[in-house]
Formats: structure tokens, sequence, C-alpha cells
């Protein structure tokens, strides 16, 4: 039993995770309709940042809090600003391009990314600093959830809880789900669309960094290649819950978070990532729509 | 107005400076606690930031002032179109490449020759991609899979039951094109990019099976020992073996564009490029949809296996690492800077992107970052890419 909840947590803690990448796919897909390929990049990128900052802040000794709080300022910040750069130079000037093109482009600016990080940095696996302490309240219940799963699932749940407000309740929430449903409406009725998308990159991106500033710190390592994979499985939760869809989102990543723990868990850890593949493949077959998404009709 | 623009670019330099400050110029190192501040790469950066703005600007101005002046966009890649299709021009060009062709090996290093089959093997590789992607409009990004279909086939069989590499040539194809019904028959009801990332998911399936399954494959340490092809019995030497391997894949680069220039203009090519322009006006027209996508699937397939055996038999090993999504990439990158559908653009293509890096070995380093970079810049600037393929029309002339 004691298994079952450690792989429960541990599913629940990946899930979270997910989650963060998977909500900036999921915003990005709900507003202009392309899935952002190098969103898995800014995630890296994020956690990147944060290891250089961290790093030098260790080394120049400040103390452990005012560490963990600017390199997750300064992995927000830089990721943001890359999530809206990337967006002005390869997808705004596809917006009216046929579909294959700006998703042509998203690939390559992910292995542009890749590269970029891989030339200026390192190939190697980098260790990451430990942001996060083992607190002392935690101690009996250390073998089932530790210190740093604690904080994943709490910023996790403030994060989201944050977001679920600024989009039901702020006037550019509001712009966002408005340009969301009729693009053409939003411009007539005021609404400047070009804002609205970068704010929904910079958002995205910005939660991106979060998810990879907290994985880091949990797997204590990082590379440039970590974009990668991470992407797609946020992209997989994203499909299960429903593209386009907030909640779907979280509950997709959940679900897939679980499952991956369960079945490394039970049957076999060197298939890991078949699993969430397979996943994606069974949930496009059946349920291309996801959990929570609307099927649409094209119109003609 | 020049000096508004040279503002904006200074801005943006300096933006791109701050971007890219984290990762560019601080570089730590977290064992030896040392920090290293590389000042000189925030100048350069700055510097090829503003380079390219006034470059991209310059090429926007120019652009639109020859569209207001109603002149001709469509310059480059003409000439060759021209070549092609004055008969007597067209011979010349062929027969002075089929010449440069058969003499290669015996002017140029066996090193040489290597590389050239290296890039033919992409040549058609590249041409099968592009009937997926170029005619059909299917984005598939796990091609690879297709191609490591074909080599572990041949590697497999030939380890196990010793069978040569021509017995197996067309069996790989074969079992090649059958994984991409496999694969078309789930997401055949799937909408571009959703395609797109299945099929970079079976993409990586295939490898983590290859790479985990150790009693099927042998696992990440691959196959070796596996034969070269053979002539009638015929024993060759290592040098004689490479240079017969170039003809080899010289006459399977024949045959692909033979059949792919004969495919494009049939039925079933038509039907194809119906399909890339507009799915639902291409069922209303009566074509079957899933038929169509089965056979472009496969097909792909079945020449990326082809060449999965020419592969296995020309490096006489294989492992799973010579599979990975980087690969899909690349050839991606060949269909694209070639041109979409076009033959002509595919083979020029693949021959800069995989010869370029082996002859500028200084810049072999940055290839990948090219590689993303062009897909970007092709999209934005050029997205019929270097030769546009020419679609069939037919005039109407009036009797002077």
């Amino acid at each position: 039993m004691d298994y079952f909840i450690e792989l429960f947590f541990s599913g629940l803690t990946r899930g979270s995770i997910y989650a963060l990448i998977a909500l900036g796919y999921t915003m990005v897909y709900g507003i202009i309709g392309l899935i952002n390929f190098a969103h898995g990049e800014i995630y890296m990128i994020g956690a990147f940042t944060a290891f250089i900052v961290a790093t030098v802040l260790s080394i120049y000794g400040l103390p452990l809090l005012a560490i963990a709080i600017i390199s997750g300022v300064a992995a927000v910040v830089w990721a943001s600003a890359y999530g809206y750069t990337v967006e002005k130079i390869a997808y705004k000037p596809l917006r009216h391009a046929p579909r294959l093109s700006p998703l042509i482009s998203a690939i390559g600016m992910s292995i542009f990314l890749q590269n970029y990080v891989l030339l200026a940095q390192t190939s190697d696996f980098l260790p990451f600093p430990r942001l996060i302490p083992d607190f002392a309240f935690m101690e009996p219940i250390v073998q089932i959830i530790g210190s740093t799963d604690l904080v994943i699932l709490i910023t996790t749940v403030v994060v989201m809880v944050l977001l679920t407000l600024v989009i039901k309740f702020t006037k550019i929430g509001k712009a966002m789900r408005a340009t969301a449903q009729d693009r053409m409406m939003a411009t007539l009725v005021g609404i400047n669309v070009n804002n609205v998308i970068s704010a929904t990159f910079i958002v995205g991106s910005g939660l991106a960094a979060i998810g990879g500033l907290l994985i880091a710190s949990h797997i204590g390592q990082i590379n440039f290649y970590i974009g990668f994979i991470a992407g797609i499985k946020a992209f997989t939760a994203a499909v299960l819950g429903g593209i386009g869809s907030i909640p779907g989102a979280v509950l997709g990543s959940l679900v897939l978070g679980l499952t991956e723990s369960f079945a490394t868990g039970y049957v076999s850890s060197d298939y890991e990532d078949v699993f969430a593949f397979s996943l994606l493949v069974l949930i496009l077959i059946f349920k291309p729509s996801g959990l929570l998404g609307k099927a649409s009709n094209q119109k003609v | 107005m020049v000096l508004r623009e040279i503002k904006k670019g200074l801005l943006t330099s300096l933006w791109f400076v701050f971007l890219t400050f984290p990762i560019v110029v601080i570089k730590v190192d977290p064992i030896e606690k040392t920090i290293f501040w590389r000042w000189q790469n925030a100048l350069y950066m700055a510097i090829g930031t503003f380079c390219v703005y006034l470059l991209v600007k310059y090429y926007r101005h120019r652009k639109e002032q020859q569209t207001d002046n109603g002149g001709n966009l469509e310059q480059t890649g003409s000439f060759i179109h021209r070549a092609l299709q004055n008969p007597l021009q067209r011979k010349i060009l062929i027969s002075v490449l089929a010449v440069i062709a058969l003499i290669f090996p015996h002017f140029f290093s066996t090193y040489q020759t290597n590389v050239m089959t290296t890039a033919l093997m992409y040549v058609v590789l590249g041409l099968g991609l592009n009937i997926v992607v170029g005619l059909a409009g299917l984005l598939d990004l796990g091609f690879v899979a297709f191609y490591a279909v074909g080599a572990y086939t041949y590697a497999l069989l030939n380890m196990h039951f010793g069978l040569g590499f021509w017995t197996v040539l067309p069996l790989g194809g074969l079992i090649a094109a059958t994984f991409g019904i496999l694969l078309g028959f789930p997401v055949l009801r799937l909408r571009g990019d959703y395609l797109a990332i299945v099929t970079l998911g079976f993409g990586e399936i295939i490898r983590l099976i290859l790479e985990n399954w150790g009693e099927f494959s042998q696992g990440p340490s691959g196959i070796s020992n596996i034969s070269r092809p053979g002539f009638f019995g015929i024993e060759f030497g290592l040098e004689q073996s490479i240079v017969y391997t170039y003809y080899l894949m010289i006459l399977l680069v024949i045959v692909t564009i033979f059949v792919v220039n004969r495919l494009q203009d049939s039925r079933i090519g038509r039907a194809w490029i119906a399909l890339r322009e507009d799915e639902i006006a291409c069922q209303a027209m009566g074509i079957d949809k899933r038929k169509t996508k089965l056979v472009a699937f496969s097909l792909g397939a079945f020449w990326a296996g082809i060449v999965g055996v020419m592969f296995a038999a020309k490096t006489t090993f294989i492992n799973p690492a010579s599979f990975t999504f980087l690969e899909s990439a690349i050839i991606l990158s060949i269909v694209v800077l070639g041109g979409m559908g076009s033959i002509v653009g595919v083979v020029i293509g693949a021959l800069i992107l995989i010869l370029m890096p082996e002859y500028l070995r200084a810049l072999s380093e940055y290839r990948m970052l090219a590689f993303g970079g062009i897909l970007v810049c092709m999209m934005i600037f050029r997205p019929q890419g270097l030769i546009s393929n020419v679609r069939r029309t037919y005039k109407f002339e009036k009797k002077q």
C-alpha cells in the first residue's frame, strides 16, 4: 500500500509539472490554432536560465531563499521574453499562410533553440543546485512525499488558481477568451489581437519556466535536450484533456502523470516514454477531441 | 526613414542582447564553482542582430518595390526551369550530369565517393518524404522510423538467416511500406498538426523499442558485421565495394526520380495534390481520401525502407542512435529547402544540406542550428523552396 501511495504522489508531482507546460500549449492552440513546437524549448531555456542565475548567486554566497526567488523570477522573465520573441519572429509573419507553414516554422524554431543552447552552453548534464530545503515538519512522511514534491504541488495549485482568476476576471483574460472564440469578431469590437496573442505567449512561457525550474530542482540535473521529451509529453497531456481547454490540460496532465508513474512502477521503467506516446496515439484514434474538449465540425 | 530604421535596428539588437544574455554571456561551472563572463559574445550578438535586421528590412523593401512595379517576382530558379522545359537544353544538362555521376569515383578519393553516396541516400529519402509532405501535404515527422525498419530488416535477416542484400532490398521496402500502412490507418482522420505529432511519437516509439528490446535488436550496441551488397557472387575489396555502392545508389536515385516523376502526373499523384490543396473539395470530387492517404504513406515509407537497407549494407553496422528525430528533421529540411513537391528542388536541397557541412568542416558544429534556421527562414521568406514546383497549366491561345 505504501508503494501505491508513493507512486500516486510521484505521479501527481509529474502531472503538475506537465500541467504547467501543457497550459502553454493549450492556450496558444486555443488562440491561434497552432501547436507551438518550440514550447518545450522555452521550458528548457527557463530551466537553464534558472540554473545559471542560481549557480552564479550561490557562488556569490547568497541565502537559499533569495537564490530561489531571484532565479525563479529570472527564469520567468527570460522565458517569457523568448516566448514573445519566438512568436514575433517565427509565427506572426505566417499568420495567414497555409496551415503547414507555421507548423514547419515551429519545428525549425525548436531545433534552432535546442542547438543554440547546446552551442552557447554545453551538451553535458549539469547538476542543478538544490533550491528547496528539506522541511523539518515533513520528516515523518518523507518516505511518501518529499519536500520538493510538496512545493511543486502547492506552487502548481497556486499558479492554476491565479491563472483561472486572470482569465476569468481581468480585461486581458476576457480579451483572450474573445480572441479564442472568434478572432475576426474580437478585432471588430476593438481588441488588439496582436497584443492578446503576445500576452498569451508570455503567460504560457512564464508557466513553462516555473515548471522547468521546479522539475530541474526536483531531478537535480539539466541538459539542453530536456525540452523535447517534456514538450511532447505535455502536448500529449493537452490533447488528452482536449486541446484548447484549460481545465482539460490540467486533468490530462494529472492522468498522464499518474499513468506514467504506475506503469513505470508496476510494469517496467525501460518503456517509460513508450507509455506516453502510446497513450497519445490511442487517444487520437478513439477520442481526438480529448476528455473535456468539444468536438468541432469543420465548416466549409 | 533610414534614420528611423537604424534606430529601430539598434533597439532590436539591444533586445536580443538582453534576451541572449544569460545563455550566451554567462557560463558557469557548478563543480569548480567558477563563472566565465563572455562579454565579447554580447558584442557579436548586437552586431549580428543589427546586420540581420537591416538585411531583412532591405529585402522587404525591395520586394515591396518589385510588387509596386508589377515586376515578375519569380526569377530565381527560373533558369533551371527554362533549361528543363527546352528539350535540347534538357538533354545536354542530363547528359552532363550523367557523365559527372559516372566518372565521379574515378576522379575523387574513396572518402569523397563515400560522402557522395551518403548524399545520394538523402536524395532518395528526401524524394520519399516529398511524396508524403510535398505532394500529399501530410506532415510526417517520424519518417526516420521507416528508414530504421528497412535497416533493421536487412540487419536482422542477414544476421539470423544469412539472407543477401538483393533478396532483402525489396523485402525491406515492403515491410517499411506495411509499417506505413499500419501507421496510416489510425492517423487517417487526423488533421495536419495532430498528424505531425503522432508520427513524431511513432518514430520515437520505434527507436525506443529498438533501444530497449535487447533480445530482438541487440539494444543500443547495435548490429555489426552486416554483409555488403554482392554482385553475382563476386567478392569486392573495401574500396571497390564503396565504388560499387556508389553506383547502386546512382541507379536507385535514377529509378526513384523516374517513378516519382511518373507518379506525380498520374491519377493518384493528382489526387495527392488535390488532397493537399483542399481535403473537403477533394472528397467532393469523389476521391477516396483513405486510400489516397494510405498510398502516400506506404509509398513514402517504401523508399525509406529501401534506403534503410542500403544504409545497413553500406555502413555494415547500425544502432538505434542513427535513427533519432534529428534525422527526420534533416530530411524535412531537405524537402522544405528544395521546394515541397519539386523533384529537382529536393535533389538540389539534399546535395546542399548534406555536402555543405562535409566540405565546410569548420561550420559542421553549426549544422543543426542552420537546419532549424533554414526551416524558419524558408517558411517566412520563400515558402515554395529554392526551386518551386511548377504546376502544369494549360494556356488557351488564340489563333493568329
